[in-house]
């Protein structure tokens, strides 16, 4: 039976979280189909197609769609759903927030956030902030599964060539309305799929500082900028810069940590990072237990150094 | 209005988490216990709106062992008006909680239920979801701004690109993110006041729904343990590490 996933999108371009989750069902084995709902992403559906290993795309083009309203998307999955053994989102706040409620619509649980399959029926998934790490079996008839990106190789993005299958749902379930939405822009990469991630916690101090001294280092090496809760709790960064349990899983080459204590809600989100640079002040801070380079000091002598040295 | 609020016991945030020598689980026993924080907010977001006048009764609703009720009282005493108890011994998962769930909301006619976004034990990030699901209610997921006006609910949503509104019909479910409110901490008078609110307790077999986990736990590990590395004095050493050790820059 063939594996279906449900594509993040923006109804211009694919998420690059779409292509890791593509990854992960390639690994069950099965033929995999890609559902493309939105409101005029003819183009995310011919991209979908492109991608390597793709057996068909259904495209759902429906203005009920077009800001992926959890209340009319589960409803098309759910409808969809009987023709599949496994669907697949991946696990950011937009998979999070539909996949449950399609697997509610069919009475299915939710394999959450994996970051290994083992067989058909078989996961591994991180629990308690990735204190441990979970082996599990389900036995719900249809498996949907929300998949860390992280843990996955991306897909290649071309060399497919799909057939293309226009498909309807019920459209608006007439529940909920968009209202609207404040995205943050930045011309960084996005935090998730950065090479470098340069971090800031409450030993920043202030939104000030935040651009005076942990930008211009994230700047000079192309990176992305992260936080953590405290510092995004204080104000000095948007929500979406929260690095950890309950915020963004990242594991990019480098991850650089200043003024971050490192709790373990924090580590949970970068412990898989692969080289770990910590800047703090407190010798005895947590974080040092985890990063590859320490350097106990004063973040705002030790980053504009490394910045105007770089 | 009448607004239900789901509590779950788990371990503290604080502590360390141990797992079984037999790869069967973590440990539970002996180990400091609270409320998942997220439902810390549910409460504290639900008492507000009767504090404003927009709710008239707070029901909070938790499933569990014995101790579990301990997490009903104290609920009870950040202002919640009554609790269910629902006795469960062994283990229930999302899918059996948002069953029962759904029986007694049918029976409660909450106009609005209040959850967390995630228990910090399976971080699974399900519930709220699938219960809103199965009323065939709508979801305010990830809450960081709840505005009730009039047969609609305005809630304000953390996602990954920032902020995003959305109008939802009543009855709705609504799960909480951290910004949504600061719980407070229940005072010693209200900790008393609390032993003497009502907790109603029932059993699955009353509430006649099937609870058997869907997900079976085969083992349960400890991560991959990463290995603290070295201080470095300054930051020309830190550069040179990281472009001829590591290659990273
Ligand atoms: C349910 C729940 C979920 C959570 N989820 C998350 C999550 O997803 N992500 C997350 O990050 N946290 C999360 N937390 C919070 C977490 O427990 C910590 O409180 C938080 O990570 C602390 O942030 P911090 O390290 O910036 O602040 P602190 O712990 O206060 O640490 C600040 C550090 O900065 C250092 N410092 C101060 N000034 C300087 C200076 N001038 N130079 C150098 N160093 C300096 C200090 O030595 C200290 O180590 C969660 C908590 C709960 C209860």
């Amino acid at each position: 039976m063939t594996t279906l996933i449900l594509a993040e999108h923006d109804n211009a371009h694919l998420k690059p979280s779409t292509l890791h989750t593509i990854a992960a069902a390639a690994k069950l084995g099965a033929p995999v189909a890609v559902l493309v709902a939105g409101q005029n992403c003819a183009a995310v559906a011919a991209e979908a197609a492109a991608v390597t290993g793709i057996a068909e795309v259904l495209h759902a083009d429906n203005a009920a769609y077009a800001n992926f309203l959890a209340e009319n998307v589960a409803a098309l999955v759910a409808k969809l759903a009987p023709s599949y053994a496994h669907i697949l989102a991946p696990a950011t706040s937009f998979g999070k927030n539909i996949l449950p409620r399609a697997a509610g619509l069919c009475d299915c649980a939710v394999v959450s956030d994996i970051i290994a399959i083992e067989g058909t029926d078989t996961f591994v998934r991180p629990i308690y902030a990735g204190n441990a790490i979970a082996t599990v079996k389900s036995t719900d008839k249809i498996k949907f599964i929300t998949v860390r990106s992280t843990a996955f190789d991306a897909a290649t993005a071309t060399g497919g060539n799909a057939a293309v299958k226009a498909v309807d749902g019920a459209g608006d379930a007439g529940l909920s309305a968009f209202v609207g939405a404040e995205l943050s822009k930045s011309e960084r990469p996005e935090l998730t799929a950065a090479r470098i991630v340069v971090s800031g916690g409450r030993g920043v101090g202030s939104g000030e500082n935040f651009k005076m001294v942990i930008e211009p280092l994230a700047d000079k090496l192309g990176a992305a900028v992260g936080a953590s809760r405290a510092a995004v709790d204080a104000g000095y960064v948007p929500n979406d810069y929260q690095v950890g349990q309950t915020g963004k899983v990242v594991a990019p080459d480098l991850y650089i940590a200043a003024g971050i204590s490192g709790a373990i809600q924090h580590l949970a989100g970068m412990k898989g990072s692969k080289v770990i640079v910590a800047i703090n002040k407190d010798p005895d801070a947590p974080i040092f237990a985890v990063a590859d380079y320490g350097i106990v000091g004063d973040l705002f002598d030790v980053v504009p150094a490394l910045t105007s040295k770089l | 209005m009448k607004i239900l609020v789901t509590v779950k016991r788990v371990i503290d945030y604080n502590v360390k988490i141990r797992i079984k020598a037999d790869g069967s689980g973590v440990e539970t026993q002996n180990v400091k216990m609270s409320m998942n924080p997220f439902d810390e907010i549910a409460v504290e977001e639900a008492v507000r709106l009767k504090e404003k006048g927009i709710a008239s009764e707070v029901v909070a609703v938790t499933f569990g062992p014995t101790q579990a009720q301990e997490t009903l009282r104290t609920a009870m005493a950040m202002g919640v008006d009554r609790a269910i108890y629902i006795a469960v011994e062994g283990e229930i998962q999302s899918l059996g909680v948002a069953r029962a769930l759904k029986k007694i909301i049918d029976k409660e006619q909450p106009g609005l239920v209040i959850m967390g976004k995630q228990a910090i034990d399976n971080d699974s990030s399900q519930t709220g979801p699938i219960l809103a699901a199965m009323l065939g209610w709508p979801q305010g997921t990830f809450a960081s701004k709840v505005d009730i006006a009039g047969d609609k609910a305005h809630v304000t949503r953390e996602i990954d690109g920032g902020l995003e509104t959305v109008a939802l019909k009543l009855p709705a479910v609504v799960t909480t993110d951290l910004r949504l409110n600061e719980p407070r901490y229940a005072s010693l008078p209200n900790i008393m006041k609390a032993k003497k609110k009502p907790l109603e307790t029932m059993t699955l077999a009353e509430l006649d729904v099937d609870v058997t986990p869907t997900l079976q736990v085969l083992k349960v590990e400890p991560p991959p343990v990463r290995k603290g590395g070295i201080k470095v004095p300054d930051v020309d050493t830190l550069i040179d590490k990281l472009k001829n050790e590591a290659k990273v820059i």
